[in-house]
């Protein structure tokens, strides 16, 4: 039997953590997440969970650190400032190798920005923005059954690496409505066994969970350990989708709401016989390093389209290794690039 | 409890010569050793042992757990 | 030969890392002692501060975890409600507490989470180097307040407990010391009360525990003991602050 309904991005993703067997969420509100939060407290009551609507983000981060800690499922969510809030407590995760999830639901920055979708947060998911030497595990849902999908996985994720796994969607994916489809009898995934866990010295020895790592040597030893983690998600969990990517010329990059106008994009271009394809990163870390330098092998030139001032660019050139192959498009502050912007950027490059 | 039935045990090193147990004694049986053990520290000693009451306000005044009071069979 | 007196059973056989004359290690066994007393070893997850106690798991022998400055009351609430028949106490320093953390003790307190706060108040900052505390008296000379902590630009001393006491969700708060045998032992009493509370399920209890810093107070251990009796005491005065029954 499929449960199938009309929902919000952000209850979508709510569901999907609920699913999976979360019951320990923490928040604080926050537009354009609001939604999530909001079904959380129901959602949580009604699971037996715990809901708390914390004094802050910071608290709420804080929160999902001790619950993790005690061994349960763990959720939080925000949007761009409050995610901010949260980089100490996401270090400190790490560093302690505590799993949890983490939604970001992107608005327009820096600052307070607005409460419009944005795609601005690309760095700070992936190249921080919390301190130290640690990753994130970051999956970018596209639509709202993806919201569900990515969250549902994410919690297997977190408990088999012991990291925060973060979802990075945006304002729009987060509020609008589109069908979700799951199996009504779904059980949670990849629930293992957290010996490590903070459940009181019984019948073993004494136990803790920290970060501070004194001792000469010790703290190198403890971050090539994580490093080596890293390294597992890089090798086994890249995740892309290559769409009409056969023969393309042009390949747009792009994820979440931007490739879903890039999408749009390509199916007029093909149907005009322009040879236009798109890597969608599915998880922008680890980043389809190997996929894109296979195009750009092939001669391949690029566009990357983004919602921020060329976040994810950075991630493109870096792989492409060649400046004239790779163009950007992209729009701040909320805006959304359109199939126009995008169908004549594609000519301007192709008449290169 | 007289001391002939216990015994004031203090650890050299544990001991970290901060003599608060010297104030606390009311007996005044507790001093300064002479020497200091392997951190540098004078540690305190045991001058009078046979007039120790056991009333273990050294013990509970020491921060370290340096001092044991152990009754003698 | 039996033992009248000796370490706790749930103390770690290990020399702390505390300055002569400090009062974590006096703060550290006795709660070591309750939890022998009442037998709960194996339930005690206690949840360690930022400050000269951020070493705890090395001398507590049961589950200790770390949790980043200030939010040591999140963390415990995180744990608590997770596992509620768990003895779930936060041990927080003057920084930790009254400082960075002063959101999340005040809304644990409200909220009413069934935790046990050891608050340990010595006026100063020891970890970093004795800068100036919340709680830090007027006059006082420190780190960062070189010029003596003045009312007009530091100040007054923060007086958390009994700021927490309007709180309706606070069930027990009571202001002890370790500056002579008989305070210490009414330390004792206060951190058993308030594990007890905890374990049947009365609510958010603290103990603040006013504690001596002998290096940054530039006072020799027994100086350090007199200057809480006589100094601190006038501006954070024990007893009971509050208490439903």
């Amino acid at each position: 039997m499929t449960i199938k309904y009309l929902s919000t991005g952000n209850e979508a993703c709510g569901e999907g953590a609920v699913r999976a067997g979360c019951r320990f969420y923490a928040g604080y509100p926050i537009t354009p997440q609001n939604e999530l939060t909001a079904y959380m407290s129901r959602r949580m009551e009604e699971e037996g969970g715990v809901f708390i609507q914390a004094e802050s983000e910071l608290a709420a981060i804080n929160m999902v650190l001790g619950a993790s800690a005690a061994g349960s499922r763990v959720f939080t969510s925000s949007s761009s400032p409050g995610v901010s809030l949260k980089q100490e407590g996401i270090s400190y995760m790490a560093g302690c190798e505590l799993p949890a999830v983490i939604a970001n639901v992107m608005r327009g920055g820096p600052g307070l920005g607005n409460i419009d979708a944005a795609q601005g947060d690309y760095f700070q998911a992936t190249k921080g923005g919390g301190h130290g030497d640690y990753r994130l595990l970051v999956l970018a849902p596209a639509s709202v059954q993806e919201m569900f999908d990515f969250t549902y996985e994410a919690f297997s994720l977190a408990d088999k690496y012991r990291n925060p796994v973060m979802i990075l969607a945006d304002g729009m994916i987060g509020q609008m409505m589109e069908p979700l489809e799951f199996k009504e009898n779904i059980k949670p995934a990849g629930i293992i066994d957290k010996p490590w866990a903070m459940t009181g010295a019984k019948a073993r020895k004494a136990q803790s969970i920290k970060s501070l790592v004194l001792g000469e040597g010790l703290l190198e030893k403890h971050n090539e350990h994580l490093q080596g983690k890293y390294a597992l998600m890089g090798k086994k969990e890249v995740k892309t989708e290559l769409y009409n990517t056969e023969g393309a010329e042009v390949m747009l990059v792009a994820y979440g709401l931007a490739s879903r106008v890039a999408r749009s994009c390509i199916d007029s271009l093909r149907k005009n016989g322009v040879k236009v394809g798109l890597v969608r990163p599915i998880t922008l870390w680890p980043f389809p390093y190997k996929e894109l330098s296979n195009f750009a092998k092939k001669g391949v030139k690029f566009l990357v389209v983004e919602m921020s001032a060329g976040q994810m660019l950075e991630d493109v050139r870096l792989t492409v290794q060649d400046d004239e192959k790779v163009s950007f498009l992209g729009h701040t502050g909320g805006g959304i690039p359109t199939e126009e912007e995008i169908t004549l950027k594609i000519e301007q490059i192709r008449k290169r | 409890m007289t001391a002939k039935k216990t015994k004031l045990k203090i650890d050299n090193e544990r001991c970290k010569g901060c003599m608060l147990c010297i104030h606390a004694c009311p007996k005044g049986i507790l001093e300064a050793s002479a020497k200091v053990n392997k951190r540098g520290l004078k540690y305190v000693v045991v001058k009078h042992p046979d007039e120790c009451t056991s009333c273990a306000l050294c013990a509970i005044m020491c921060p370290d757990c340096a001092i044991e009071i152990l009754r003698k069979k | 030969m039996s033992k009248l007196f000796a370490k706790p059973k749930s103390m770690k056989d290990a020399a702390t890392h505390y300055c002569p004359g400090c009062g974590h290690g006096l703060i550290h066994r006795l709660i070591c002692e309750v939890i022998d007393e009442m037998d709960i070893r194996e339930e005690v997850i206690a949840i360690a501060p930022v400050g000269c106690a951020v070493l705890a798991y090395d001398y507590w022998d049961f589950d200790t975890m770390e949790a980043p400055h200030g939010r040591t009351p999140a963390v415990a609430t995180g744990v608590k409600r997770v596992l509620p028949d768990r003895l779930v106490f936060t041990y927080q320093g003057d920084g930790d507490l009254a400082a960075i953390g002063t959101a999340e003790i005040i809304h644990a307190g409200n909220r009413g989470e069934n935790i046990s706060v050891i608050f340990v108040n010595n006026g100063v900052y020891g970890m970093t180097g004795g800068q100036m505390a919340p709680t830090t008296l007027l006059g006082q000379r420190t780190a960062t307040s070189q010029f003596t902590r003045r009312a007009e630009k530091e100040g007054f001393p923060l007086k958390i407990m009994e700021m927490m006491a309007i709180l309706p969700a606070v069930v027990y708060l009571e202001r002890t010391s370790v500056h002579s045998p008989k305070e210490i032992m009414k330390t004792k009493r206060a951190i058993r009360k308030s594990f007890d509370m905890q374990l049947n399920k009365k609510g958010f209890s603290m103990v603040e525990v006013l504690s001596p810093c002998p290096t940054y107070w530039g006072l020799d251990p027994i100086k350090s003991m007199k200057r809480i009796e006589e100094e601190v005491i006038k501006e954070y005065p024990l007893g009971v602050i509050k208490e439903n029954r």
